[in-house]
C-alpha cells in the first residue's frame, strides 16, 4: 500500500466513522427536544423518559463524534500539510465558525444532560433547542469547507500561493448550498429512519408497546419529512454538479461520451477499457432531463477531460446508485407513513408498513456513506477541485500505514463497543409494567388489555 | 502590536484556558489512577461528578486553537503536523479514549461491575496524553520543528522522532502531568463536600505543588542544552524577573491558601501560577511561532483572512462567554454537582 494510498484510506475511515456520530448530533436533539416538550405539554412521564434516554443515547454519541472530530481537525495536517498549507487561510473561516458552534453545543449539552434537576423546565427546554440548533449549524459549516474543495472560488493561484485571498467568498462556493441542503436533510432522514426503524422492529412483536408507539411517531416526524424533501435537494444537487463539476456528474452517471439527449443510466457495470457501462438499463434523454430540466441538453461526459483526471468510475458509479436508491426507498416509505397518519391509521398496527420501516434502519446511513464516496471519490485525483491534485497534498512522511491501521482498529473497537452500549442502555424497554399496554398516563387506565401481547 | 501577533495571542488565550480547563479535566484523570487510602471509591465518585458537566466543552477550547491557527498561521500548521506526526497521532488516540472510555464509564449503566474497566481505561489516558502534549510542547519550545521545517537533520529518527522525544520534551511532558494533577487537585478541594475528602484533595494538591517547582526546574535545567532560546528569554529577557517573582509569589500564595483552607483563593492563585509560566513560554520565544526561523509575521495568513477570524473571534465570544459563564454557573457554583438522572 503506497503512502497515498495509505493517507486516503486513513481520511475516509475517519471521516466514515465521524460522520455517523456528526450526523446523530443534528437529528438526535431534535427528537429529544420534541419528547421533552410533548412532556411538558402533556405531563406524561413516557416521554420524559423517552426525553431522558434520547439525552443519554446522545451523551455517548456526541462524545465520541466530539473527539474523533477533533482526530479529522488534526488530520488535515497530519495527512496533508500541502493541502493545509495552501488552503488553510481560504476555508479557514467556516472551521473556524464550526469551532464555535460545535464549542456552543458542547456546553448547552452539558447543561441539557446534567441540569434535569437544576434549572427552570423552560430553561432545559431551551438549552436542547440550543444544541439542536448550533448541531446543525456545526454541520452546515463543514460542509460549506467541503464545498469550496468541490468547487473552489475566492482566491487566485500565483506560483503556488494563495493570493487576493476572499474567505467569505471562498464560503459562498457554488457548491455551497446545494451540499449543505442535501447534508442537513440527510441527516435528519436518517436518524429518524434509524431510530423510527429500531421502534418498529420492537413494535412487531410487541404492537401495543406504547413507549415504542410514541418512539416511533417522534422520529418519523424528524425523519419523515427530510425524506420526502430529500429527491428534490437531490436534484439541486444534480444540477449544480452539471454546471459546475461534470466529471464528477459524469463518473456517478457513468457517461463516457458527451452528447446532447444523454439518456440516464439505471445500475450497470462501467466498463473503463471498453468506455462504456455494460448491463445498464438506459432511460432515454433522462440524464439531460434531470441534469438541465431540459431533454435535449447536452450533458458533458468523460471524454471532455484525459483519463488521468477520470476518478474511479466503478467506484463512484455504484455508490452514486446504491444513495439514490436507498434515498428513494425512504421517501417511498415516507409518503406511505404520512398517507397513513393523514387518514388517521395506527402506524403501529400496519404491520407491513411496521416491516418496511424496521428494512430501512440502516438505509439512511448507508446512503449517508455512499454520498460521501460520490462526492470525495468523484473529485479525484483532486484534493482542490482543478486545482491541487491529491498526491501533492500528502505528508512526506513515510510509513503511513502504520496510523492508517492502529486508527482504523481504533475505530473498528469503539465502534463495537457503541452499538453494545446503545444496545443496552437506549433500546431495551423500559421496566415499567404500564407501559407495556396501550398506557396513557393521566388517565390511569389503558387502552386496551392486551399487555400480554 | 500587529493584527496577526493579535490572533496569535488569542489562541495562545485558547491555549491557556485548555490547560486551565481541560489540563485540570486530565489531571482528574490522574487523581482518578492514583485514588488509594479508604475513601479510593469517593475519590474517583467525586472526580467523575466535577468533570462530567464540563468535560466536552472544556476540550473544545483545544479545537478552537487548532482550527485559530490552520486559518490564521497555516504554515505553521501544516509543519506542526509533518514533524510531530507521531506524537500528535499518539496524543489523538490519548483524546479518543479518555472522551469515550470516560462517556461509556458514566452512562454505560452505573451498576455493572465491567464498566469500571472504563474507568481505568479513561485513567491511564488521562496520564498519558498530558505527558505527550507536553512533549509537543518541548519540540516547539526547543526549535526542533523549525530549521525550514527539516526537524533535527536527515533520516527518519531525526526528522520525525528526536524533535520530541530527548530528555528535555520528556521533562516539559512530566511538567505538564504534575501542573494538570496540582490544578485538578486544587479545584477538586472545592468541590469536596464532606471534609475527610477535601483533605485527601489537600494534601494531594500541596504535594504536587511543591513537585511543579521540581519538575519547573529540571525543565529549566535541561533546557540549557536543548532549548537555549527558551533558556535565554526565560533568563534574560527584560521581562524575565518581574515574571518569575509574580509566578513565585503566585505559587507561594497557592500553597499557603491550601495550607490555611482558604479553597476559593487558592483556586484562583494556581491558575494564575499555571498561567504565568505558560505565558512566559509564549514571550520567550516571541516573535517566533516555530523557533528558530519561523516568525509570527512570516506564517501569517493574508490581511483578508486574518480580519474575518478576528471578526469570528469576537462574534463567538459574544455568544460563547456568556454561556461558558452560565455552564458553570449551573455546576461550579461551590456545591458538587448531581447525579446524572437514570431513567
Amino acid at each position: 500500500m503506497s503512502d497515498l494510498l495509505a493517507a486516503r484510506s486513513q481520511m475516509g475511515v475517519s471521516l466514515a466513522f465521524h460522520i455517523v456520530f456528526a450526523v446523530v448530533g443534528i437529528a438526535m436533539p431534535v427528537m429529544m427536544v420534541v419528547a421533552e416538550r410533548r412532556w411538558q405539554v402533556t405531563g406524561h412521564a413516557i416521554y420524559r423518559d423517552l426525553a431522558q434516554r434520547w439525552a443519554r443515547g446522545t451523551a455517548i454519541l456526541f462524545a465520541v463524534g466530539a473527539v474523533s472530530g477533533t482526530v479529522l481537525s488534526f488530520e488535515l495536517g497530519l495527512l496533508w500539510p500541502g493541502f493545509m498549507g495552501l488552503a488553510g487561510s481560504i476555508i479557514g473561516m467556516p472551521f473556524s465558525l464550526e469551532g464555535f458552534a460545535f464549542f456552543t453545543e458542547a456546553i448547552f449539552l452539558g447543561v441539557y444532560l446534567y441540569g434535569w434537576d437544576r434549572i427552570s423546565p423552560r430553561a432545559h427546554l431551551g438549552a436542547g433547542v440550543a444544541v439542536a440548533l448550533s448541531g446543525a449549524a456545526s454541520g452546515i459549516f463543514v460542509v460549506l469547507a467541503n464545498a469550496w474543495m468541490n468547487a473552489p472560488t475566492g482566491f487566485e493561484l500565483v506560483g503556488g500561493r494563495a493570493v487576493n485571498v476572499d474567505p467569505v467568498a471562498a464560503m459562498a462556493s457554488p457548491a455551497a448550498f446545494p451540499q449543505a441542503l442535501h447534508m442537513t436533510l440527510a441527516a435528519y432522514a436518517a436518524t429518524g429512519f434509524a431510530v423510527a426503524g429500531i421502534h418498529a422492529l420492537l413494535l412487531l412483536k410487541d404492537p401495543a408497546n406504547a413507549f415504542h408507539r410514541r418512539a416511533l411517531e417522534i422520529a418519523l416526524l424528524v425523519g419523515a419529512p427530510a425524506a420526502v424533501l430529500q429527491p428534490i435537494s437531490g436534484d439541486i444537487a444534480a444540477r449544480h454538479l452539471a454546471r459546475h463539476q461534470p466529471v464528477k456528474l459524469a463518473a456517478a452517471e457513468a457517461l463516457f461520451r458527451t452528447q446532447q439527449g444523454a439518456p440516464l443510466s439505471l445500475g450497470g457495470w462501467p466498463d473503463v477499457a471498453r468506455r462504456e457501462n455494460r448491463f445498464a438499463l438506459e432511460i432515454p434523454r433522462g440524464l439531460s432531463l434531470l441534469a438541465f430540466h431540459d431533454p435535449n441538453a447536452r450533458v458533458q461526459g468523460l471524454d471532455a477531460v484525459p483519463q488521468d483526471q477520470w476518478p474511479s468510475v466503478p467506484a463512484v458509479h455504484l455508490s452514486f446508485e446504491l444513495m439514490v436508491a436507498l434515498g428513494t426507498y425512504l421517501a417511498v416509505v415516507a409518503v406511505w407513513a404520512g398517507w397513513l397518519a393523514w387518514r388517521r391509521r395506527d402506524l403501529a398496527q400496519q404491520r407491513w408498513l411496521m416491516r418496511a420501516i424496521a428494512l430501512a434502519t440502516p438505509m439512511g446511513f448507508i446512503a449517508v456513506e455512499a454520498g460521501w464516496m460520490v462526492t470525495e471519490l468523484g473529485r479525484q485525483p483532486w484534493v482542490i477541485y482543478g486545482v491541487l491534485r491529491t498526491r501533492d497534498a500528502v505528508t512526506p512522511m513515510p510509513g503511513l500505514i502504520v496510523p492508517f491501521l492502529t486508527f482504523t482498529l481504533l475505530y473498528c473497537f469503539l465502534g463495537v463497543i457503541v452499538c453494545w452500549l446503545l444496545y443496552r442502555q437506549i433500546l431495551r424497554s423500559p421496566e415499567i409494567p404500564e407501559w407495556r399496554g396501550f398506557y396513557m398516563p393521566g388517565s390511569g387506565k389503558r387502552e386496551t388489555g392486551n399487555e400480554t401481547a | 502590536m500587529t493584527l496577526a501577533d493579535l490572533l496569535a495571542g488569542i489562541i495562545f488565550v485558547a491555549l491557556n484556558m485548555y490547560a486551565l480547563l481541560g489540563g485540570a479535566d486530565f489531571g482528574g484523570g490522574v487523581w482518578a489512577l492514583l485514588a488509594s487510602g479508604p475513601r479510593k471509591q469517593h475519590q474517583r465518585e467525586l472526580v467523575a461528578h466535577a468533570i462530567g458537566p464540563v468535560w466536552e466543552a472544556n476540550h473544545v477550547w483545544l479545537i478552537l486553537a487548532v482550527v485559530l491557527l490552520f486559518t490564521c498561521f497555516p504554515p505553521a500548521f501544516a509543519r506542526l503536523g509533518t514533524l510531530l506526526h507521531i506524537p500528535l497521532s499518539l496524543v489523538l488516540i490519548g483524546i479518543v479514549l479518555r472522551g469515550s472510555a470516560f462517556t461509556f464509564w458514566r452512562y454505560g449503566g452505573a451498576e455493572d461491575e465491567e464498566l469500571r474497566h472504563w474507568g481505568v481505561t479513561f485513567a491511564i489516558a488521562s496520564l498519558i496524553t498530558p505527558l505527550l502534549l507536553g512533549t509537543t510542547v518541548g519540540a516547539i519550545a526547543a526549535g526542533a520543528v523549525g530549521d525550514g521545517g527539516r526537524g533535527m537533520g536527515d533520516g527518519f529518527v531525526a526528522t520525525y522522532v528526536r524533535p520530541w522525544l530527548n530528555p528535555f520534551t520528556l521533562s516539559v511532558g512530566l511538567f505538564a502531568v504534575v501542573a494538570f494533577a496540582f490544578l485538578a487537585a486544587v479545584y477538586l478541594t472545592l468541590e469536596a463536600e464532606d471534609r475527610e475528602l477535601r483533605a485527601d484533595f489537600r494534601a494531594r494538591a500541596l504535594g504536587t505543588g511543591v513537585a511543579l517547582f521540581g519538575a519547573a526546574a529540571l525543565a529549566l535545567l535541561l533546557s540549557g542544552r536543548y532549548a537555549p532560546l527558551v533558556r535565554n528569554g526565560l533568563i534574560f529577557a527584560r521581562w524575565a524577573i518581574p515574571l518569575h517573582g509574580l509566578t513565585a509569589a503566585a505559587a507561594i500564595t497557592a500553597l499557603s491558601a491550601l495550607a490555611r483552607g482558604a479553597w476559593r483563593v487558592a483556586r484562583i492563585v494556581a491558575a494564575i501560577q499555571v498561567s504565568l509560566i505558560l505565558w512566559g513560554w509564549g514571550l520567550s520565544q516571541y516573535p517566533f511561532l516555530l523557533p528558530p526561523d519561523l516568525t509570527i509575521a512570516d506564517a501569517a495568513a493574508p490581511a483578508a483572512t486574518l480580519r474575518l477570524a478576528l471578526g469570528a473571534v469576537a462574534l463567538g465570544a459574544l455568544v460563547l462567554l456568556p454561556s461558558l459563564v452560565y455552564l458553570f454557573r449551573i455546576f461550579k457554583h461551590g456545591h458538587p454537582s448531581s447525579a446524572i438522572p437514570h431513567p
